[in-house]
């Protein structure tokens, strides 16, 4: 059998044991680091956020004004990232990893980066009135952080990230709708790329 | 079908003082793990509930034909458990780790951390 890429087993027998015995320790930390990768994000963590979104899109809609409407989404948005911390480091403590180790920190150092950016700019947008142009900026943003953040994850964090990359490029579209987007993209893609990420990756 | 503790044949024959055996000279090592791809895929679903030929294949950076012949003797050891499926008209691959292979880890390990507090006292 051709071995296109050997891995790295071939070493010689005369390394010393005790070198052996360390390199061997160090391979299945960070084996199981990397696919922790797998278990990290937490499937149930992103339908309990897409219920919420859902949720937080009807009582925005009813908002009379644009206040209030932010109001009510950035409530919804310290509700999400606290069931997001909470359902990942409880996966994270099942799986017997911390949170900040490897995938985690590689997620949160790709990830963070368009949160800033967003917070920045939602003030921005705030102060010069552009609120109906906001559901696209998260959508497009929170797309960015995932595919960027999930480059090193499983396959279905950057597909996730693309589709609310195409959801927030319809938002930015038709302004009007934004509210039918936020519940579109952080409450429907939510729940179906949480259900598939609970039924493939263990909860 | 295999045995748990084999000792490997091609070992150095006259090792000169015990920290300086060879590896695969010590006794009671499970060879079946010893390897280093089997042990990445041990490792692998040690914390996972399960995973696909696919995620496997990419978490270790090798080839089809690779994993499948050592997921195949973890499988024939009975560390591993292998479930095909239909998913779509799509066919997959699914392994998990088994109480034998997890107990066959925690072994490896705690021979590996005897192995390096022995060397560290000697």
């Amino acid at each position: 059998m051709l071995d296109r890429q050997p891995h790295r087993l071939r070493r010689p027998y005369t390394r010393r044991p005790a070198q052996r015995a360390l390199d061997d320790l160090r391979y299945i930390r960070e084996t199981m680091e990397r696919s922790s990768a797998f278990t990290a994000t937490s499937g149930g963590g992103q339908i309990l956020m897409g219920v919420t979104a859902i949720a937080a899109a009807v009582i925005a809609a009813r908002q009379p004004t644009s206040g209030k409407w932010l109001a009510v989404w950035l409530a919804e948005a310290a509700l999400a990232v606290t069931i997001a911390l909470v359902a990942m480091s409880r996966k994270a403590r099942r799986a017997g990893l911390p949170l900040t180790s490897g995938p985690g920190r590689k997620f949160a150092l790709g990830f963070l980066p368009c949160v800033v950016v967003a917070i920045l700019l939602t003030i921005a947008f705030a102060r010069l009135g552009l609120t109906p142009l906001m559901p696209a900026l998260w959508l497009l943003l929170y797309g960015a952080g995932v595919v960027t953040g999930g480059a090193f994850s499983i396959p279905l964090l950057p597909a996730m990230g693309t589709s609310f990359l195409a959801v927030g490029t319809l938002a930015l579209s038709f302004p009007a709708r934004g509210n039918a987007f936020m519940a579109l993209g952080f409450g429907g893609l939510h729940i179906l790329f949480g259900f598939l990420i609970a039924r493939k990756h263990g909860g | 079908m295999v045995a748990k503790t084999q000792r490997a044949s091609h070992a150095p024959k006259s090792p000169s003082s015990a920290r300086e055996r060879s590896f695969d000279d010590l006794p009671d090592l499970d060879r079946i793990i010893h390897e280093r791809l089997r042990l990445g895929i041990v490792s692998a679903l040690a914390i996972n509930e399960s995973l696909s030929f696919n995620d496997l294949r990419r978490l270790l950076k090798t080839t089809d034909g690779n994993l499948s012949v050592h997921a195949r003797k973890l499988e024939d050891a009975h560390y591993i458990a292998c479930h095909k499926f239909f998913e779509s008209r799509i066919p997959r691959t699914e392994y998990r780790l088994t109480p034998a292979g997890r107990r066959a880890l925690e072994t490896y390990i705690k021979q590996m951390e005897d192995l390096i507090r022995r060397t560290r006292g000697e």
